[in-house]
C-alpha cells in the first residue's frame, strides 16, 4: 500500500489529473524505497478513506438512531466506542463522520487547486501587471484565514457544509498560487522550455506540455498539506456550529456535543478527537513523505 | 519601508471594502431583519434613518471606515449599544490569551527545536520529532477539551472555564488563563518547533558554522555565536503567521472555555445576525493580521541586512 488511497483522494482539480506518469520528475522513479513517513501517512489516510467507504455499506448501528435505553454506555463488545447521550453508537458515527471530513477536504482542496493552479501558472508565465495583481490578491486573501472567512459566510448565508467547503477552499487558494508560481518560474528558465519556444510552441502548449507536469509534484504535496488544514478547519467549524448541520455526524460536532459531558463521560470526547488528530497527522505525514519523493530539490543529504 | 507601509494601507483599504461589501450581500433590509417580521413600517423607517441606512452605499461605507479609524465603530443593530467600549474590553481579553499562548509556544518551541536539530540523527531527535508531529495534528480546541478533562475534571487543579480580569484578582486571572493559553500554546509550540528545527539544521550546514566548529567550538557554542541570528530569520516570519493563527485559534478556544473575548463576541454577533458588530470584529482581526505581517517583513530586513532595499 503505497501512496495509493491518499493520492486518489487528493487529486482534486484539473491540475494533476492531466499528468502522464511517464513525464514525472526523475526523482519519482529513482527513489523506490518507501520512507516510514510516507508509509504511516498513507496508512492513516487509508484508514480514513476505508472508514468512510465502509460506512456506505455497513455500520454496526444506525448512526442517527436515538435509543433512550442505551445512553452513555462505556466501551463494550456491542458498542465498540460506547454510546453518546442520545444512545447513538459512537463507532458508527465516527465512521460516517469520516465521509463529512473527506467530502469537505476533497471539495475545498479541489476548489483551491482548480483556481490556484491556473492562476499560479499564469502568474509565473506572464509579465507586467497581471502577475503583480494575482500575487497582491493572494496576499490580501491571506489576511482572511479559513475560519474567519467561514464565520463571515456563516453570518451572511448561514452555516452549512457548502459554506464551510467554499470558505476553506477560497482561503486555501493563495498557498496553491504561491507554490505553483514558484515552480513555474523555475520551469520557465530551463533550456527545454527555451527550446520549445524556439521551436514555435505557443504559450498554452508549453504550459500544458512542460509546466503542468513539472509542477504536479508540488501541487500533490500542497494538496495533501492543505487537506490536513481543511480537516482541522472543518472540525473547528462544526465544533462552533458553522459546519455540517445535525443530524449528519461530523467529528467536530461530536466534540461539541461531548464537551458538556466531560465531567460525566470524558471518553466520548476522546474518540472523535483521536479521529481528527489521526486524520490530520496522516495527511501531514503523507505530504511530507510525498515531498521527499516528488520534489528532489528538498531531498537532503544529511 | 515606505513602500511597505503603502502596501499595508492599500491592503487595509481593499479588505475594508471586501468586509463592507460582504455585509451587504445579505438579502433584505437590515432594519427589517433586525426588527423582525412583525415590525411596523414606521419602526423600520425610524431605524433606517437612525442608522443612516437610507443613505447611498458609498456614504455608508465612508461613514463606517471613518468611524473605525476615529475609534467609534458605531452602534449595534440589535442591542443599540455602542460597540466601541465592548470591543476594547473583549480585545484585551483575547490579547491576553494570544500573548500568553505565544509565550508558551516559544518556551516550548525554542528548546525543543534546538534539541531536535542538534540530536537529529539519534533516538532523541526521532522521538521529539514524532511528538511534535502529533502536536501539530491536534487542533487547539481539542487540546482545550483534553486539558479540561485532565486538569479540571480529573485532577481538579484548575477551573474549566470563565474569566477574571487581572485587575480584579490576579491569582484567579492566572488560574483561568492557564488552560486556554496552554491549549493555544502547546499546539503552536509544536508547529513552531518544526520550523526552528529546520532553520537550525539549515544554518548548521552553512560554511561559517563549519568554520566556527573547526576553530574548536562545540556545536551548541558555534550555533549560539554564529547561527542563531541567521536561524531567527525564517522563524520570525513563521512567528508572524502564527500570531494570526493564534488569533483565529483563540476564537474557537474562547468558545471551549467560555472566555468573553473577541471570539465569543464575534460568534454571538453572528448568531444574532448583528452585522455591524460582525463587520467591526472581522475588521479588527484582519487589521491585526495585516499589521503583524508587515511588522514581520520589517523585522526580516532588520535581521538580514542582505534583504534591505530589495523590496
Amino acid at each position: 500500500m503505497s501512496a495509493g488511497p491518499g493520492a486518489g483522494v487528493d487529486l482534486g482539480g484539473p491540475g494533476p489529473e492531466g499528468v502522464d506518469p511517464a513525464s514525472r520528475p526523475p526523482g519519482a522513479i529513482r527513489d523506490r524505497r518507501l520512507s516510514p513517513t510516507l508509509l504511516v501517512g498513507a496508512v492513516l489516510v487509508g484508514l480514513v478513506v476505508v472508514g468512510a467507504a465502509v460506512s456506505y455499506v455497513w455500520t454496526p448501528y444506525d448512526p442517527v438512531r436515538v435509543d433512550a435505553t442505551a445512553r452513555l454506555l462505556p466501551f463494550s463488545a456491542e458498542h465498540w466506542f460506547g454510546t453518546d447521550r442520545f444512545g447513538r453508537d459512537v463507532f458508527s458515527r465516527v465512521l460516517v463522520g469520516a465521509r463529512t471530513t473527506l467530502l469537505v477536504g476533497v471539495v475545498s482542496v479541489g476548489l483551491a487547486a482548480a483556481v490556484g493552479v491556473p492562476l499560479g501558472i499564469l502568474a509565473g508565465m506572464t509579465r507586467g501587471i497581471l502577475p503583480t495583481l494575482i500575487m497582491r490578491a493572494c496576499d490580501l486573501l491571506l489576511a482572511f484565514p479559513a475560519l474567519l472567512l467561514a464565520i463571515m459566510f456563516g453570518a451572511v448565508f448561514g452555516g452549512s457544509t457548502l459554506t464551510a467547503m467554499v470558505a476553506i477552499g477560497i482561503a486555501t487558494i493563495p498557498s496553491f498560487v504561491r507554490v505553483v508560481r514558484a515552480g513555474t518560474l523555475q520551469v520557465m528558465s530551463t533550456e527545454y522550455v527555451l527550446a520549445a519556444r524556439a521551436a514555435g510552441r505557443m504559450r498554452p502548449a508549453i504550459a500544458w506540455r512542460h509546466v503542468l507536469p513539472n509542477v504536479s509534484g508540488v501541487v500533490i504535496v500542497q494538496a495533501s498539506v492543505s487537506f490536513a488544514i481543511a480537516v482541522l478547519a472543518e472540525a473547528a467549524l462544526s465544533f462552533l456550529g458553522f459546519g455540517t448541520p445535525p443530524p449528519t455526524p461530523s467529528w467536530g460536532r461530536m466534540l461539541q456535543e461531548a464537551q458538556p459531558l466531560l465531567f460525566l463521560a470524558p471518553r466520548i470526547a476522546v474518540v472523535p478527537g483521536v479521529a481528527v488528530a489521526l486524520a490530520v497527522l496522516g495527511f501531514n505525514l503523507l505530504g511530507d513523505g510525498l515531498r521527499d519523493v516528488l520534489d528532489p530539490r528538498t531531498r537532503e543529504i544529511r | 519601508m515606505l513602500a511597505r507601509l503603502a502596501t499595508l494601507l492599500g491592503s487595509l483599504a481593499v479588505s475594508s471594502v471586501v468586509v463592507f461589501a460582504f455585509m451587504q450581500v445579505l438579502p433584505g433590509d437590515p432594519a427589517r431583519v433586525a426588527l423582525g417580521l412583525n415590525a411596523s413600517e414606521e419602526a423600520v423607517a425610524a431605524m433606517r434613518s437612525h442608522f443612516g441606512l437610507d443613505r447611498p452605499l458609498l456614504v455608508r461605507y465612508l461613514d463606517w471606515v471613518g468611524g473605525l479609524v476615529s475609534g467609534n465603530p458605531g452602534e449595534s443593530y440589535i442591542s443599540r449599544a455602542q460597540i466601541g467600549p465592548q470591543l476594547a474590553d473583549r480585545f484585551a481579553v483575547t490579547a491576553w490569551l494570544v500573548l500568553a499562548g505565544m509565550v508558551i509556544a516559544l518556551l516550548i518551541a525554542l528548546p525543543l527545536g534546538v534539541l531536535m536539530a542538534v540530536r537529529h540523527r539519534d533516538a532523541v531527535g526521532l522521538v521529539t520529532s514524532a511528538v511534535s508531529q502529533i502536536g501539530v495534528a491536534i487542533p487547539s480546541f481539542l487540546a482545550g477539551i483534553l486539558l479540561i478533562a485532565v486538569f479540571a475534571v480529573g485532577l481538579r487543579w484548575l477551573p474549566a472555564g470563565g474569566w477574571t480580569p487581572p485587575a480584579v484578582d490576579p491569582a484567579a486571572f492566572l488560574a483561568r488563563l492557564a488552560l486556554p493559553a496552554l491549549s493555544l500554546g502547546l499546539v503552536q509550540g509544536a508547529v513552531l518547533a518544526r520550523y526552528v528545527r529546520t532553520a537550525i539544521l539549515d544554518v548548521m550546514s552553512e560554511d561559517y558554522v563549519r568554520t566556527a566548529r573547526s576553530k574548536g567550538l562545540t556545536p551548541l557554542r558555534a550555533l549560539w555565536r554564529h547561527g542563531l541570528r541567521n536561524a531567527a530569520i525564517p522563524v520570525v516570519t513563521v512567528l508572524a503567521l502564527q500570531l494570526a493563527t493564534l488569533l483565529i485559534g483563540a476564537v474557537v478556544v474562547e468558545r471551549v472555555f467560555v472566555v468573553p473575548g473577541l471570539g465569543s463576541f464575534l460568534l454571538d454577533a453572528v448568531a444574532q445576525r448583528d452585522l455591524v458588530v460582525v463587520a467591526d470584529i472581522v475588521m479588527v482581526l484582519v487589521v491585526c493580521v495585516l499589521v503583524v505581517n508587515t511588522l514581520a517583513d520589517l523585522a526580516y530586513g532588520l535581521l538580514d541586512p542582505r534583504t534591505r532595499g530589495v523590496r
